[in-house]
């Protein structure tokens, strides 16, 4: 996961081709607990970075998910309708959100990269 | 995401340090710091209590004595419930109503009466509501009679089907008890004062026990086959399949019983004498109908509906609003309860709740949710 970037409202970011895939920490499912439904933006909504564009419900609340980058979705993971639990079990991959076509590349560079995320979680533990 | 930590501002029952080792999840709940939910998660915490035995740590309820004769009389002035009809070894649950007839909470109380057959009365109230209610009930007492508070004393629920078995053996009596039933008795050798009842729909008991044994006594009971710990989370989840309200959100000084669907907790003799805070508003809204009425409500689809969401009809009329609403474990779908117009509240009405903006569809459902499977 060398190439995957992480934010400071726990999104991992992963550059793959012409769109970023995005999802949730680890450590952001397991705060969240059981994941019960995931309410997913459209393809084609343009986003700026730090807009909230999803909202992740599990059995006890309500949490938005933020573009960590600007650019337009381009594509959503319509797995999450059927099974949202592939959040908790596979955060970091099966449980990807949504994909977004970076208005600037540059953006994703300028994420934590995972040791960097790693201090970031134990910081504000 | 916002990360919830527990402030050091907040009390701590006798089971803190248990329920850290036990790797419980600590929010500020009612100025207490209490487990939300321990490294299972709620949805294995509800489904284990609905399939076997979890254990509450409830001990930030407050509770007291009443001794002394006249208990129950005085307690009349301030509830609508039939406290002086109350047997011996019995509990019930009954409403604090104002002048205005609204709920100022929502409470327990039984008739227990001491080892040498003295009169009292044992109240268990809401941890968010003991300071006011205690301090209004000990302001209605006539001379002579006195609250007598039990902070010295934890409160467990062992809930579940398997809850009662489980104890059977190291609690003597409480296989006898009736729902609602109470005894003074022991666990695990420990004084106890064990009813059966609770807040989850199932069969199970509500344990008192002296604070500075409780962390024994609850290390015990997790020893027991089929017994798993279980946080507010669940204790939240599960009470909302079971329909049952929680003050502060469902209830408050604003309702009534009549809207709240909490008539049957006004004794009869209380509804011929209307001699209770707040008998005006309820006697006028049991003959003409209440304004609301608390239903059920089943959004369709997998999308919960939070407490606060508007409900509206399908033509976008708002109706009404949720109070309690999230994702149901073991009705596998999303349940919720609030308020509406009296024309909207019959079983099947179709309506619509707005989450977020958009109007996510819902019928009005019969509650429980999950059938009530307690001890008869």
């Amino acid at each position: 996961m060398a190439d995957t970037k992480f934010s400071k409202d726990h999104e991992w970011v992963r550059l793959e081709g012409d769109a970023a895939t995005i999802g949730i920490t680890d450590h952001a499912q397991n705060a969240l607990g059981d994941v019960v439904f995931v309410d997913l933006p459209e393809a084609g909504r343009v986003v700026a970075a730090g807009e909230a564009c999803a909202v992740v419900e599990s059995v006890k609340a309500a949490s938005d998910v933020y573009a960590p980058i600007a650019g337009k979705i381009v594509e959503v993971n319509s797995a999450l309708a059927e099974s949202p639990n592939l959040i908790n079990s596979e955060p970091t991959g099966a449980g990807w959100f949504f994909r977004i076509e970076p208005a600037n590349p540059a953006e994703i560079d300028a994420l934590m990269d995972e040791a960097g995320y790693a201090r970031f979680v134990e910081s504000i533990a | 995401m916002t990360e919830t930590t527990a402030s050091e501002f907040l009390r701590e029952t006798p089971l803190a340090d248990l329920h850290r080792e036990l790797g419980g999840r600590m929010v500020p709940f009612a100025g207490y710091a209490m487990p939300v939910q321990y490294p299972a998660g709620i949805m294995a915490e509800h489904l284990h209590c609905r399939a076997r035995a979890a254990l509450f740590d409830v001990s930030h309820m407050g509770q007291a004595e009443l001794v002394g004769a006249e208990g129950a009389a005085a307690l009349e002035r301030l509830t609508p419930a039939d406290v002086l009809g109350l047997k011996p070894q019995r509990q019930r649950y009954a409403l604090l109503t104002s002048e205005e007839g609204g709920i100022l909470d929502d409470f327990m109380v039984a008739n227990l009466p001491t080892r040498e057959g003295g009169e009292r009365l044992f109240l268990v109230v809401n941890a968010g509501n003991k300071d006011a209610d205690f301090d209004r009930i000990a302001a209605h007492l006539p001379p002579g009679l006195r609250l007598l508070r039990r902070e010295d004393r934890a409160l467990l629920a062992l809930q579940g089907p398997e809850a009662v078995a489980a104890i059977a053996e190291h609690a003597p009596g409480v296989t006898a008890l009736g729902f609602m039933g109470i005894v003074e008795t022991t666990l695990f050798g420990v004084h106890a004062i064990i009813s059966r009842s609770g807040y989850t729909g199932e069969d199970g008991v509500e344990i008192s026990i002296p604070g500075e044994r409780a962390e024994e006594v609850a290390r015990a009971l997790l020893k027991l086959d089929g017994v798993l710990p279980a946080g507010l989370g669940a204790r939240d989840s599960l009470r909302l399949e079971a329909g049952l309200c929680l003050h502060g959100n469902d209830i408050d000084a604003t309702t009534s019983a009549t809207e709240a669907g909490l008539v049957w907790s006004i004794g009869k003799r209380r509804r011929m004498a209307w001699d209770f805070p707040g008998a005006e508003r309820l006697r006028e809204e049991m003959a003409n109908g209440p304004r609301r009425r608390r239903v059920g409500l089943r959004p369709e689809g997998r999308q919960p509906a939070r407490a606060h969401s508007i409900i509206q009809t399908v033509d976008g009329t708002p109706v009404g609003e949720v109070t309690s609403g999230g994702f149901g474990p073991s009705a596998n779908a999303p349940v919720a309860m609030g308020y509406v117009a009296p024309e909207y509240a019959a079983d099947g009405t179709a309506l619509e709740i707005l989450v977020r903006g958009k109007a996510l569809p819902c019928r009005v459902a019969a509650m429980p949710f999950v059938p009530h499977r307690y001890a008869r």
